[in-house]
């Protein structure tokens, strides 16, 4: 299988905290994969290390086989590579129709048009209106971000970060925060996503990252600990220790 | 302005009535009502066109209140849809006025350089490219820094006035300035006849152009940046050359105002670029609602009317219940005048639905 998204011994480093430690990693196209590791393992910056929200320290990423490590947020999402984010980062003042629709009016470079109307481009609109119908968002297109359940803010977070068309597509913690009533939905979602879009979840609810992923990297003070399939790492007697250990004793 | 009048925010009761084509209810369809012309709007122009016959005698000072309102309007563009602090609106509106002014003395007063709508045009322009040049500067940092920036950039433009005595007269400013007549039809009068329509005319158009531009996409992804820069930069906006953008065209509009004041006033000086100018403009959006349109517009009428009514009442002491009115504006109202009356009618006739409507 191809890879997609790689990453050469890439490093970053806060004043002497060493957040991400020469991490080498390499994601095949169409992979469902997840990343965990214990609070403080350096996920997160991980992610945006690759998204280029933070830069790097050194080392490289790359993504189809070009280096993007100087890439801006901008021209990385231009190129396939899209995200969520761990805490919400939404317009709460619009509407999910018009959320959803501003990414797709980037993508289809039709953001800078400014004489023909907002709804113009009704095959636009419709897309827009599709995907969030998908995403079960149809019925509250209409109504202020803000204002809506913590749980569908989630969900739109996937839906605007999928209306770019992405190759590949980062989920920092999806259902984080989300109560439990709620939580399916978000689980359905992630399990429905194309398989041309390759994945990688990152995760504290070990009941999704098992039933979602088919490979683990896990992350141990910035530097990778372990990968493998699903099974492996399930049975690693060194990854329960470090980070199932309390999980599996808590399961009995 | 645009609030979701009552047969668009409720599309449950559209979907009762079958006969309602299917188009009526797609999402484009929604979307496009955004961008329909409410009664109030029209009540609204209407208004200003009328005054001309209810206040014969103050003319020019209603003249002067649509280019108030027309420079709040450019610092609406910036701040109520792109989000973007500017304390330096001022600059522009001056370096248009002395433009204009230029302009309108290299040609004597005579058709074709004094012409009032080529001294706009080039007005816009000068301001427009300052306004490009400078605002590469504005696209860093915090919005304390944006604002030191605006400021800055401002305080530099008065300056230069001063300095360029030569050119600009210094702190005398231009005098005597002549346009020839609008059109070749209407020279400018001492009881602001054409004064009043001229400036209205310009602020009006300008006004259709601002809210053409609001209402598309590219005003969308301008509400984007306003609302999540960090997640308009993730799927894939360019952030900073849609800021440069609006931000040159809001330089373009100032200078416009500006140079309709010299014009309409035949007059330029210094203090056109001043500081408290830009502030003042700040303050009558602020007063009347960011975000809106018609903020600035109506914020300028609200400011002019206070300073005319208290000025008379205490003379020295009327900015002391500009300050009140805006502090009690800002704690207790979202959104100036516009979020008053927008609660008010809330108030009124309670929205049953929680729909996202107004603000966009």
């Amino acid at each position: 299988m191809s890879v997609v998204l790689e990453t050469k011994n890439l490093v970053k480093r806060f004043g002497g905290i060493t957040a991400t430690d020469n991490v080498t990693f390499s994601l095949p196209s169409g992979a469902r994969h997840a990343l965990i590791g214990p609070n403080g393992a350096g996920k997160t910056t991980f992610v945006n290390l690759l998204s280029g929200v933070l830069p790097a320290t050194s080392g490289k990423v790359i993504l189809n086989g070009e280096d993007i490590t100087e890439w801006t947020v901008r021209d990385r999402s231009r190129a396939g590579l899209a995200r969520t984010f761990q805490i919400n980062q939404l317009y709460p003042d619009l509407t999910p129709l018009k959320s959803v629709l501003i990414a797709i009016n980037e993508r289809e470079n039709a953001a800078t048009s400014w004489f023909p109307r907002l709804g113009s481009r009704s095959d636009l609109v419709d897309e827009a209106a599709a995907l969030l119908t998908r995403l079960n968002l149809g019925e509250r297109m209409h109504e202020r971000v803000g204002s809506m359940p913590y749980g569908l803010q989630r969900l739109l977070e996937i839906a605007i970060a999928l209306a770019s068309k992405p190759k590949v597509l980062l989920l920092d913690e999806p259902a984080a925060g989300v109560p439990e009533g709620e939580r399916e939905q978000i689980l359905d979602v992630v399990a429905a996503l194309p398989d041309h879009v390759s994945l990688i979840l990152i995760e504290h609810d070990m009941d999704l990252v098992f039933r979602f992923a088919k490979t683990l990297s896990v992350l141990v003070n910035g530097a990778l600990f372990v990968e493998g399939t699903r099974d492996e790492i399930a049975n690693d007697p060194r990854v329960r220790q470090v980070y199932l250990g309390e999980e599996v004793i808590a399961h009995g | 302005m645009s609030v979701v009048d009552k047969d668009a925010a409720a599309p449950a009761a559209a979907s009762a009535s079958p006969a309602a084509p299917a188009a009526k209810q797609s999402p484009s369809w929604r979307l496009l009502l955004d961008a329909k012309w409410r009664w109030y709007e029209f009540a609204f122009w209407l208004c200003a066109a009328a005054s001309f016959w209810v206040f014969p005698r103050k003319l020019m000072l209603l003249s002067e209140i649509f280019i108030l309102g027309l420079l709040a309007l450019s610092i609406d563009l910036v701040l109520g849809f792109a989000g973007l602090v500017t304390l330096g609106q001022g600059a522009f509106f001056g370096i248009g006025a002395y433009a204009a002014g230029l302009m309108a003395q290299a040609g004597m007063g005579a058709a074709p350089l004094s012409d009032p709508l080529l001294g706009l045009l080039v007005a816009g322009l000068v301001a427009g490219l300052v306004g490009f040049a400078t605002s590469f500067l504005v696209l860093r940092g915090s919005d304390l820094t944006r604002l030191m920036v605006t400021l800055g950039v401002a305080l530099i433009v008065e300056e230069l006035i001063v300095k360029f005595k030569d050119i600009t007269g210094g702190s005398d400013g231009l005098q005597g300035v002549l346009s020839s007549p609008v059109l070749g039809l209407w020279s400018f009068d001492l009881f602001g006849y054409t004064a009043f329509w001229y400036s209205l005319t310009v602020t009006f158009v300008i006004f259709l152009f601002c809210r053409r531009l609001i209402h598309s996409n590219y005003g969308l992804s301008l509400l984007a940046i306003k609302g999540n820069p960090l997640r308009a930069r993730t799927i894939g906006m360019p952030v900073n050359a849609r800021l440069v953008s609006i931000y040159t065209i809001a330089a373009a509009i100032a200078g416009v105002s500006g140079g309709l004041l010299t014009q309409t006033t035949q007059f330029a000086s210094p203090d056109m670029a001043a500081f408290h100018r830009s502030a003042d403009a700040l303050l009558i959006l602020i007063f009347g609602g960011a975000g809106y349109l018609y903020g600035g517009l109506l914020g300028a009428v609200a400011f002019r009317v206070m300073q005319d009514f208290l000025g008379n009442i205490t003379p020295q002491y009327w900015l002391f219940y500009v300050g009140l009115v805006l502090v009690l504006l800002v704690l207790f109202v979202r959104g100036g005048i516009i979020g008053l009356m927008m609660a008010m009618r809330d108030k009124i006739s309670p929205r049953d639905d929680k729909d996202a409507g107004g603000r966009q």
